[in-house]
Protein backbone atom coordinates (compact mmCIF):
# COMPACT_ATOMS: atom_id res chain seq x y z
CA UNK A 1 0.00 0.00 0.00
CA UNK A 2 1.42 3.26 -1.20
CA UNK A 3 1.39 6.40 0.92
CA UNK A 4 -0.98 7.85 -0.95
CA UNK A 5 -3.61 4.98 0.14
CA UNK A 6 -2.94 5.85 3.35
CA UNK A 7 -5.43 7.71 6.00
CA UNK A 8 -4.60 10.27 7.47
CA UNK A 9 -5.68 11.91 11.02
CA UNK A 10 -6.31 15.58 11.85
CA UNK A 11 -3.34 15.66 13.54
CA UNK A 12 -1.32 14.26 10.81
CA UNK A 13 0.56 17.55 9.27
CA UNK A 14 1.26 18.60 13.25
CA UNK A 15 3.50 15.42 13.56
CA UNK A 16 4.99 15.89 10.76
CA UNK A 17 5.81 19.62 11.78
CA UNK A 18 6.92 17.98 15.22
CA UNK A 19 9.29 15.90 13.13
CA UNK A 20 7.78 12.39 13.77
CA UNK A 21 8.55 9.03 11.94
CA UNK A 22 5.55 8.46 10.19
CA UNK A 23 4.65 4.62 9.51
CA UNK A 24 1.51 2.87 8.41
CA UNK A 25 -0.50 1.24 11.28
CA UNK A 26 -4.38 -0.15 10.58
CA UNK A 27 -4.51 1.77 6.90
CA UNK A 28 -3.16 4.87 8.61
CA UNK A 29 -0.15 7.07 8.38
CA UNK A 30 0.65 7.43 12.23
CA UNK A 31 3.22 8.69 14.11
CA UNK A 32 5.97 5.85 15.55
CA UNK A 33 7.53 7.91 17.48
CA UNK A 34 9.26 11.94 17.55
CA UNK A 35 12.91 13.49 17.53
CA UNK A 36 12.64 12.55 21.42
CA UNK A 37 12.84 8.43 20.80
CA UNK A 38 10.63 6.11 21.99
CA UNK A 39 12.41 5.66 25.71
CA UNK A 40 12.34 8.64 26.31
CA UNK A 41 8.43 9.63 25.38
CA UNK A 42 7.98 6.34 27.13
CA UNK A 43 9.36 7.91 30.54
CA UNK A 44 8.11 11.39 30.06
CA UNK A 45 4.65 9.55 30.24
CA UNK A 46 5.27 8.20 33.41
CA UNK A 47 6.64 11.20 34.93
CA UNK A 48 4.86 13.98 33.52
CA UNK A 49 2.01 13.83 30.61
CA UNK A 50 2.67 12.66 27.02
CA UNK A 51 -0.28 13.26 24.47
CA UNK A 52 -1.18 11.04 21.92
CA UNK A 53 -3.14 10.64 18.64
CA UNK A 54 -4.87 8.05 18.23
CA UNK A 55 -7.67 9.04 16.56
CA UNK A 56 -7.19 6.11 13.96
CA UNK A 57 -9.19 4.08 16.68
CA UNK A 58 -12.89 3.53 16.48
CA UNK A 59 -15.59 5.58 18.29
CA UNK A 60 -18.92 3.61 17.62
CA UNK A 61 -22.41 5.22 18.59
CA UNK A 62 -24.48 2.52 19.65
CA UNK A 63 -28.48 3.99 19.92
CA UNK A 64 -32.42 2.64 20.35
CA UNK A 65 -34.36 0.85 22.28
CA UNK A 66 -32.45 -2.13 21.69
CA UNK A 67 -29.15 -0.91 22.15
CA UNK A 68 -28.94 -2.36 25.19
CA UNK A 69 -29.87 -5.93 24.67
CA UNK A 70 -28.21 -5.89 21.36
CA UNK A 71 -25.12 -5.79 23.06
CA UNK A 72 -25.65 -7.62 25.84
CA UNK A 73 -26.51 -10.16 23.01
CA UNK A 74 -22.81 -9.65 21.44
CA UNK A 75 -20.61 -9.40 25.15
CA UNK A 76 -20.70 -10.96 28.01
CA UNK A 77 -21.18 -7.62 30.05
CA UNK A 78 -23.98 -6.37 32.37
CA UNK A 79 -24.86 -3.33 30.93
CA UNK A 80 -28.13 -2.56 33.28
CA UNK A 81 -25.30 -2.33 36.12
CA UNK A 82 -23.10 0.25 34.07
CA UNK A 83 -23.98 4.05 35.61
CA UNK A 84 -24.88 6.96 32.80
CA UNK A 85 -20.95 8.57 32.69
CA UNK A 86 -19.22 5.37 32.93
CA UNK A 87 -17.08 2.84 31.09
CA UNK A 88 -16.46 -0.55 31.44
CA UNK A 89 -13.76 -2.93 29.21
CA UNK A 90 -15.43 -5.38 27.28
CA UNK A 91 -14.96 -8.15 25.06
CA UNK A 92 -17.13 -9.25 22.07
CA UNK A 93 -16.49 -12.97 21.43
CA UNK A 94 -16.99 -15.48 18.56
CA UNK A 95 -19.05 -18.13 18.46
CA UNK A 96 -15.66 -20.59 19.65
CA UNK A 97 -15.67 -18.24 22.20
CA UNK A 98 -12.62 -16.52 21.38
CA UNK A 99 -12.14 -12.86 21.21
CA UNK A 100 -13.51 -10.38 18.20
CA UNK A 101 -12.47 -7.33 20.03
CA UNK A 102 -11.72 -5.71 23.26
CA UNK A 103 -13.23 -2.65 23.64
CA UNK A 104 -14.15 0.13 26.13
CA UNK A 105 -18.38 0.36 26.35
CA UNK A 106 -19.69 3.93 27.83
CA UNK A 107 -23.29 4.43 28.54
CA UNK A 108 -23.72 8.20 27.60
CA UNK A 109 -27.10 9.82 27.85
CA UNK A 110 -27.72 8.96 24.08
CA UNK A 111 -26.85 5.39 24.10
CA UNK A 112 -23.35 3.40 24.28
CA UNK A 113 -20.15 4.87 23.16
CA UNK A 114 -17.82 2.33 22.10
CA UNK A 115 -13.62 2.89 21.85
CA UNK A 116 -12.74 -0.20 19.54
CA UNK A 117 -9.35 -1.07 18.33
CA UNK A 118 -8.36 0.49 14.90
CA UNK A 119 -7.34 -2.30 13.31
CA UNK A 120 -10.83 -4.76 14.08
CA UNK A 121 -13.20 -1.51 13.65
CA UNK A 122 -14.42 -2.10 9.94
CA UNK A 123 -14.85 -6.13 11.43
CA UNK A 124 -16.90 -4.37 14.83
CA UNK A 125 -18.99 -2.20 12.97
CA UNK A 126 -19.75 -4.84 10.43
CA UNK A 127 -20.67 -7.22 13.44
CA UNK A 128 -22.65 -5.05 15.08
CA UNK A 129 -24.88 -4.46 11.81
CA UNK A 130 -25.17 -8.18 11.12
CA UNK A 131 -25.89 -8.96 14.92
CA UNK A 132 -27.72 -6.05 16.25
CA UNK A 133 -31.49 -6.30 16.45
CA UNK A 134 -33.97 -3.61 15.19
CA UNK A 135 -34.37 -0.70 17.51
CA UNK A 136 -30.55 -0.83 17.31
CA UNK A 137 -28.45 1.17 15.17
CA UNK A 138 -24.31 1.49 15.19
CA UNK A 139 -22.76 4.48 13.74
CA UNK A 140 -19.53 5.16 13.59
CA UNK A 141 -18.23 8.46 14.09
CA UNK A 142 -15.98 9.75 11.42
CA UNK A 143 -15.87 12.99 12.34
CA UNK A 144 -14.74 12.58 15.92
CA UNK A 145 -10.83 12.75 16.77
CA UNK A 146 -9.14 10.81 19.73
CA UNK A 147 -6.47 12.10 22.20
CA UNK A 148 -5.05 10.28 25.03
CA UNK A 149 -3.08 12.50 27.87
CA UNK A 150 -1.51 10.37 29.95
CA UNK A 151 0.99 10.50 32.68
CA UNK A 152 1.28 11.78 36.79
CA UNK A 153 0.70 15.22 35.46
CA UNK A 154 -2.35 14.87 32.88
CA UNK A 155 -4.70 15.55 35.29
CA UNK A 156 -3.11 18.91 36.97
CA UNK A 157 -2.63 19.95 33.15
CA UNK A 158 -5.76 19.31 32.22
CA UNK A 159 -8.17 21.04 34.95
CA UNK A 160 -5.56 24.11 33.58
CA UNK A 161 -8.17 24.07 30.73
CA UNK A 162 -10.94 22.90 31.83
CA UNK A 163 -11.50 23.46 35.60
CA UNK A 164 -12.71 20.72 37.82
CA UNK A 165 -11.83 17.90 35.01
CA UNK A 166 -9.46 16.48 37.81
CA UNK A 167 -12.17 15.13 39.85
CA UNK A 168 -13.35 12.90 37.17
CA UNK A 169 -13.36 9.49 38.98
CA UNK A 170 -11.49 6.40 37.19
CA UNK A 171 -13.34 5.25 34.30
CA UNK A 172 -16.23 8.08 34.07
CA UNK A 173 -17.01 10.01 31.39
CA UNK A 174 -18.06 13.55 31.15
CA UNK A 175 -18.93 16.47 28.10
CA UNK A 176 -16.58 19.14 29.30
CA UNK A 177 -14.90 22.32 27.49
CA UNK A 178 -11.35 21.69 26.88
CA UNK A 179 -9.75 25.51 26.26
CA UNK A 180 -12.86 26.05 24.42
CA UNK A 181 -13.51 22.98 22.92
CA UNK A 182 -16.28 20.89 23.28
CA UNK A 183 -15.32 17.26 24.35
CA UNK A 184 -15.87 14.24 25.57
CA UNK A 185 -13.30 13.12 28.45
CA UNK A 186 -12.76 9.25 30.10
CA UNK A 187 -10.89 9.31 32.52
CA UNK A 188 -8.38 6.17 30.97
CA UNK A 189 -5.90 5.02 29.03
CA UNK A 190 -3.89 2.53 27.95
CA UNK A 191 -0.25 3.56 29.79
CA UNK A 192 -1.22 2.17 33.09
CA UNK A 193 -0.83 6.03 34.35
CA UNK A 194 -3.81 8.06 35.29
CA UNK A 195 -4.35 10.03 31.97
CA UNK A 196 -7.45 11.02 29.94
CA UNK A 197 -8.85 9.96 26.52
CA UNK A 198 -10.31 13.01 25.11
CA UNK A 199 -13.14 12.78 22.23
CA UNK A 200 -13.16 15.85 19.89
CA UNK A 201 -14.41 17.18 16.41
CA UNK A 202 -11.94 16.28 13.82
CA UNK A 203 -12.22 20.14 13.29
CA UNK A 204 -10.61 20.95 16.14
CA UNK A 205 -8.32 18.15 17.10
CA UNK A 206 -5.15 19.69 15.61
CA UNK A 207 -5.88 23.56 17.75
CA UNK A 208 -6.58 20.94 20.91
CA UNK A 209 -3.25 19.18 20.49
CA UNK A 210 -1.12 22.26 20.09
CA UNK A 211 -2.56 24.03 23.27
CA UNK A 212 -2.07 20.86 25.16
CA UNK A 213 1.21 20.66 23.50
CA UNK A 214 1.88 24.58 24.74
CA UNK A 215 1.31 23.20 28.42
CA UNK A 216 5.14 22.56 29.66
CA UNK A 217 4.51 19.33 30.96
CA UNK A 218 3.00 17.47 27.95
CA UNK A 219 5.19 15.97 25.12
CA UNK A 220 4.28 14.65 21.99
CA UNK A 221 4.45 10.58 22.53
CA UNK A 222 3.65 8.10 19.06
CA UNK A 223 2.82 4.35 18.50
CA UNK A 224 6.19 2.87 19.88
CA UNK A 225 5.89 4.42 23.25
CA UNK A 226 2.07 3.32 23.42
CA UNK A 227 3.09 0.05 22.98
CA UNK A 228 5.76 -0.13 25.31
CA UNK A 229 4.05 1.48 27.93
CA UNK A 230 1.06 -0.84 27.94
CA UNK A 231 3.31 -3.69 28.07
CA UNK A 232 4.75 -2.62 30.93
CA UNK A 233 0.96 -2.31 32.22
CA UNK A 234 0.50 -5.65 31.27
CA UNK A 235 -2.23 -4.91 28.54
CA UNK A 236 -3.26 -6.63 25.86
CA UNK A 237 -2.95 -5.83 22.46
CA UNK A 238 -5.36 -7.14 19.70
CA UNK A 239 -4.19 -9.11 17.14
CA UNK A 240 -0.51 -9.98 19.83
CA UNK A 241 -1.89 -11.00 22.92
CA UNK A 242 -5.68 -12.05 22.35
CA UNK A 243 -7.07 -12.56 18.64
CA UNK A 244 -10.00 -15.07 17.73
CA UNK A 245 -8.13 -17.86 18.54
CA UNK A 246 -7.77 -17.35 22.38
CA UNK A 247 -10.75 -17.07 24.67
CA UNK A 248 -11.11 -14.27 27.56
CA UNK A 249 -10.00 -17.24 30.05
CA UNK A 250 -7.18 -18.40 28.06
CA UNK A 251 -6.14 -14.82 28.07
CA UNK A 252 -6.71 -14.41 31.85
CA UNK A 253 -9.03 -12.02 31.06
CA UNK A 254 -12.18 -13.65 32.84
CA UNK A 255 -12.56 -10.98 35.03
CA UNK A 256 -14.18 -9.05 31.79
CA UNK A 257 -16.57 -11.72 31.78
CA UNK A 258 -18.92 -10.63 34.07
CA UNK A 259 -20.36 -12.79 37.05
CA UNK A 260 -23.91 -12.36 36.22
CA UNK A 261 -23.43 -13.51 32.77
CA UNK A 262 -21.55 -16.29 33.72
CA UNK A 263 -24.77 -18.28 34.53
CA UNK A 264 -27.42 -18.24 31.95
CA UNK A 265 -25.06 -17.06 29.27
CA UNK A 266 -26.53 -15.48 26.49
CA UNK A 267 -23.07 -14.45 24.22
CA UNK A 268 -21.28 -15.81 20.94
CA UNK A 269 -19.67 -18.53 22.57
CA UNK A 270 -20.37 -18.99 25.95
CA UNK A 271 -20.92 -22.54 26.38
CA UNK A 272 -16.90 -22.74 25.51
CA UNK A 273 -16.38 -19.66 27.73
CA UNK A 274 -18.04 -20.94 30.89
CA UNK A 275 -16.57 -24.60 30.83
CA UNK A 276 -13.50 -22.98 30.62
CA UNK A 277 -14.30 -20.97 33.76
CA UNK A 278 -15.62 -24.22 35.70
CA UNK A 279 -12.91 -26.78 34.26
CA UNK A 280 -10.00 -25.04 33.43
CA UNK A 281 -7.50 -24.20 30.09
CA UNK A 282 -4.81 -25.74 27.72
CA UNK A 283 -3.34 -22.82 28.14
CA UNK A 284 -3.00 -18.99 29.66
CA UNK A 285 -1.44 -16.34 29.27
CA UNK A 286 1.48 -14.89 31.68
CA UNK A 287 3.87 -12.18 32.20
CA UNK A 288 7.84 -12.98 31.53
CA UNK A 289 10.98 -11.52 32.19
CA UNK A 290 14.03 -12.41 30.49
CA UNK A 291 17.37 -12.24 31.89
CA UNK A 292 20.34 -10.49 30.75
CA UNK A 293 19.06 -7.35 28.10
CA UNK A 294 17.66 -8.97 24.84
CA UNK A 295 14.85 -8.21 24.49
CA UNK A 296 12.58 -11.58 23.54
CA UNK A 297 10.04 -10.92 21.32
CA UNK A 298 6.60 -12.05 19.87
CA UNK A 299 6.76 -15.70 18.18
CA UNK A 300 9.51 -16.81 19.95
CA UNK A 301 9.25 -20.15 21.07
CA UNK A 302 9.15 -21.27 25.34
CA UNK A 303 10.44 -23.93 25.74
CA UNK A 304 10.96 -25.45 29.40
CA UNK A 305 13.81 -26.76 31.37
CA UNK A 306 14.35 -30.00 28.91
CA UNK A 307 14.04 -28.15 25.58
CA UNK A 308 10.31 -29.14 24.65
CA UNK A 309 8.78 -25.72 23.00
CA UNK A 310 5.42 -25.40 25.65
CA UNK A 311 4.42 -21.88 24.04
CA UNK A 312 5.08 -18.95 22.58
CA UNK A 313 5.48 -15.40 22.99
CA UNK A 314 2.46 -12.70 21.79
CA UNK A 315 4.07 -9.85 22.71
CA UNK A 316 7.92 -8.74 23.93
CA UNK A 317 10.00 -5.98 24.07
CA UNK A 318 12.47 -4.03 26.74
CA UNK A 319 10.73 -2.11 29.50
CA UNK A 320 12.29 1.50 29.95
CA UNK A 321 10.78 1.80 32.75
CA UNK A 322 11.39 -1.91 34.40
CA UNK A 323 14.72 -1.41 32.73
CA UNK A 324 14.37 -5.50 31.60
CA UNK A 325 13.31 -7.06 28.69
CA UNK A 326 9.49 -7.98 29.55
CA UNK A 327 7.27 -10.16 27.20
CA UNK A 328 3.70 -12.26 27.47
CA UNK A 329 3.15 -15.19 25.84
CA UNK A 330 0.75 -18.45 26.48
CA UNK A 331 1.88 -21.67 28.45
CA UNK A 332 0.18 -24.58 29.88
CA UNK A 333 -1.41 -24.19 33.54
CA UNK A 334 0.93 -26.51 34.81
CA UNK A 335 3.77 -23.99 33.70
CA UNK A 336 2.06 -20.74 34.78
CA UNK A 337 2.79 -20.18 38.34
CA UNK A 338 5.06 -17.48 38.91
CA UNK A 339 8.22 -18.02 39.89
CA UNK A 340 8.51 -20.94 37.07
CA UNK A 341 11.53 -21.00 34.92
CA UNK A 342 11.29 -21.56 31.41
CA UNK A 343 13.80 -20.45 28.40
CA UNK A 344 13.70 -18.49 25.31
CA UNK A 345 15.32 -19.61 22.56
CA UNK A 346 16.25 -16.07 20.46
CA UNK A 347 19.09 -16.36 17.94
CA UNK A 348 19.72 -19.80 18.58
CA UNK A 349 20.90 -18.57 22.38
CA UNK A 350 19.08 -19.76 25.42
CA UNK A 351 17.74 -16.88 27.28
CA UNK A 352 16.25 -17.50 30.81
CA UNK A 353 12.74 -16.54 31.59
CA UNK A 354 10.89 -16.15 34.31
CA UNK A 355 7.10 -16.31 34.59
CA UNK A 356 6.19 -12.85 36.83
CA UNK A 357 2.96 -11.48 37.64
CA UNK A 358 1.15 -8.87 35.50
CA UNK A 359 1.64 -5.77 35.72
CA UNK A 360 4.96 -5.33 35.03
CA UNK A 361 4.95 -2.18 36.88
CA UNK A 362 1.79 -1.22 39.24
CA UNK A 363 -0.42 1.02 37.66
CA UNK A 364 -1.06 4.07 38.97
CA UNK A 365 -4.93 4.91 37.92
CA UNK A 366 -6.86 7.86 39.97
CA UNK A 367 -8.38 6.61 43.07
CA UNK A 368 -10.02 10.07 44.35
CA UNK B 1 44.48 10.37 11.43
CA UNK B 2 43.49 6.80 10.52
CA UNK B 3 40.75 6.47 7.91
CA UNK B 4 37.47 5.18 8.43
CA UNK B 5 35.11 3.06 5.74
CA UNK B 6 31.84 3.44 4.69
CA UNK B 7 29.44 0.13 3.68
CA UNK B 8 26.21 0.60 2.52
CA UNK B 9 24.39 -0.67 5.19
CA UNK B 10 25.75 1.95 7.55
CA UNK B 11 28.94 0.33 9.18
CA UNK B 12 31.93 2.27 9.22
CA UNK B 13 35.85 0.38 9.60
CA UNK B 14 38.39 2.41 10.97
CA UNK B 15 41.51 0.87 10.17
CA UNK B 16 44.29 2.06 13.31
CA UNK B 17 48.26 2.22 12.71
CA UNK B 18 48.61 -1.04 14.18
CA UNK B 19 46.65 -2.26 11.29
CA UNK B 20 43.43 -2.84 13.31
CA UNK B 21 40.42 -2.41 11.47
CA UNK B 22 37.68 -1.12 14.40
CA UNK B 23 33.80 -1.50 13.50
CA UNK B 24 30.57 -0.26 14.11
CA UNK B 25 27.73 1.76 13.13
CA UNK B 26 27.06 5.13 11.49
CA UNK B 27 25.20 7.94 13.04
CA UNK B 28 22.55 7.47 10.39
CA UNK B 29 22.36 4.18 11.31
CA UNK B 30 22.02 4.93 14.98
CA UNK B 31 19.45 7.78 14.49
CA UNK B 32 17.42 5.20 12.12
CA UNK B 33 17.03 2.42 14.93
CA UNK B 34 16.05 4.88 17.42
CA UNK B 35 17.12 3.71 21.39
CA UNK B 36 19.01 1.13 21.13
CA UNK B 37 18.56 -1.50 24.23
CA UNK B 38 20.88 -4.68 23.02
CA UNK B 39 23.89 -5.17 21.12
CA UNK B 40 24.20 -8.78 20.35
CA UNK B 41 28.53 -8.67 19.68
CA UNK B 42 30.34 -11.61 18.00
CA UNK B 43 32.56 -14.13 19.96
CA UNK B 44 36.33 -12.82 20.46
CA UNK B 45 38.15 -15.17 17.68
CA UNK B 46 35.19 -15.27 15.34
CA UNK B 47 36.05 -15.87 12.04
CA UNK B 48 33.74 -13.37 9.78
CA UNK B 49 33.82 -13.40 5.91
CA UNK B 50 32.36 -9.94 4.25
CA UNK B 51 28.65 -10.48 4.09
CA UNK B 52 28.21 -12.62 7.12
CA UNK B 53 25.92 -11.59 10.17
CA UNK B 54 28.59 -9.72 12.23
CA UNK B 55 25.98 -8.29 15.35
CA UNK B 56 22.79 -7.55 15.88
CA UNK B 57 21.16 -4.47 17.05
CA UNK B 58 18.17 -4.19 19.76
CA UNK B 59 15.86 -1.47 19.72
CA UNK B 60 12.77 -0.39 21.79
CA UNK B 61 10.72 -1.93 18.56
CA UNK B 62 12.91 -4.40 16.59
CA UNK B 63 15.99 -6.13 16.26
CA UNK B 64 18.39 -5.07 12.86
CA UNK B 65 21.26 -7.21 11.53
CA UNK B 66 24.38 -6.19 11.32
CA UNK B 67 26.39 -7.50 8.49
CA UNK B 68 30.14 -7.46 7.72
CA UNK B 69 31.90 -5.18 5.42
CA UNK B 70 34.95 -6.56 5.58
CA UNK B 71 36.28 -9.87 6.32
CA UNK B 72 38.64 -10.84 9.51
CA UNK B 73 39.27 -12.26 12.42
CA UNK B 74 37.45 -10.56 15.54
CA UNK B 75 40.19 -9.65 18.28
CA UNK B 76 37.96 -7.63 21.02
CA UNK B 77 34.54 -6.57 21.43
CA UNK B 78 32.97 -3.76 23.23
CA UNK B 79 32.31 -5.05 26.65
CA UNK B 80 30.89 -0.90 27.66
CA UNK B 81 27.96 -2.20 25.43
CA UNK B 82 26.75 -4.63 27.60
CA UNK B 83 25.65 -2.05 30.64
CA UNK B 84 25.46 0.71 29.02
CA UNK B 85 23.74 -0.01 24.68
CA UNK B 86 23.31 3.67 24.44
CA UNK B 87 26.44 4.90 23.67
CA UNK B 88 25.75 3.62 20.31
CA UNK B 89 23.06 6.35 19.91
CA UNK B 90 25.38 8.91 21.55
CA UNK B 91 28.51 8.31 20.14
CA UNK B 92 28.25 5.69 17.40
CA UNK B 93 31.80 6.24 15.96
CA UNK B 94 33.73 6.56 18.95
CA UNK B 95 33.03 5.20 21.99
CA UNK B 96 29.92 3.15 20.40
CA UNK B 97 32.17 1.23 18.45
CA UNK B 98 31.00 -2.99 18.34
CA UNK B 99 34.30 -5.28 17.81
CA UNK B 100 38.09 -5.19 16.28
CA UNK B 101 39.52 -7.47 14.17
CA UNK B 102 42.45 -8.19 12.04
CA UNK B 103 42.16 -7.98 8.79
CA UNK B 104 42.42 -10.91 5.94
CA UNK B 105 42.05 -9.04 2.79
CA UNK B 106 43.05 -5.27 2.75
CA UNK B 107 41.70 -4.92 -1.01
CA UNK B 108 38.13 -5.54 0.30
CA UNK B 109 38.51 -1.95 1.81
CA UNK B 110 38.64 -0.58 -1.67
CA UNK B 111 35.26 -1.24 -2.21
CA UNK B 112 33.71 0.70 0.56
CA UNK B 113 32.94 4.29 0.50
CA UNK B 114 34.99 6.73 2.26
CA UNK B 115 33.77 10.03 4.44
CA UNK B 116 32.73 12.38 1.34
CA UNK B 117 30.95 9.32 -0.64
CA UNK B 118 29.00 8.22 2.32
CA UNK B 119 27.86 11.54 3.10
CA UNK B 120 26.69 11.72 -0.47
CA UNK B 121 25.30 8.55 -0.74
CA UNK B 122 23.16 9.47 2.83
CA UNK B 123 22.11 12.33 1.31
CA UNK B 124 20.84 10.55 -1.36
CA UNK B 125 18.43 8.76 0.89
CA UNK B 126 16.50 11.76 2.69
Amino acid sequence: MSDNDLLRTPLHDLHVELGARMVPFAGYSMPVQYPAGIMSEHRHCRSAAALFDVSHMGQILVTGEKAQAGLEALMPIDLSTLPEGQQRYALFTNSSGGILDDLMVARLAEGFMLVVNASRKHEDMAHLTENLAEGATAQLLEDQALLALQGPQAASVLARLSPGVDKLPFMHVADVEIAGFSCRVSRSGYSGEDGYEISVANADAAALARRLLEEEEVAPAGLGARDSLRLEAGLCLYGNDIDESTTPVEAALTWAVQKSRRTAGGFPGDKVILEQIEKGVERKRVGLKAEGRAPVREGTAIEDKDGNTIGRVTSGGFGPSVEMPIAMGYVPPAFSAVGTELVARVRNKAVALEVVKLPFRAHNYYRG
Amino acid sequence: MAKVYYSEEHEWVRVEDDGVAVVGISDYAQQQLGDIVFVDLPEVGKELSKGDEAAVVESVKAASEVYASVSGTVTEVNEALADTPNLVNESPQEDGWFFKLTLSDQSELEELMDEAAYADYVKGLE
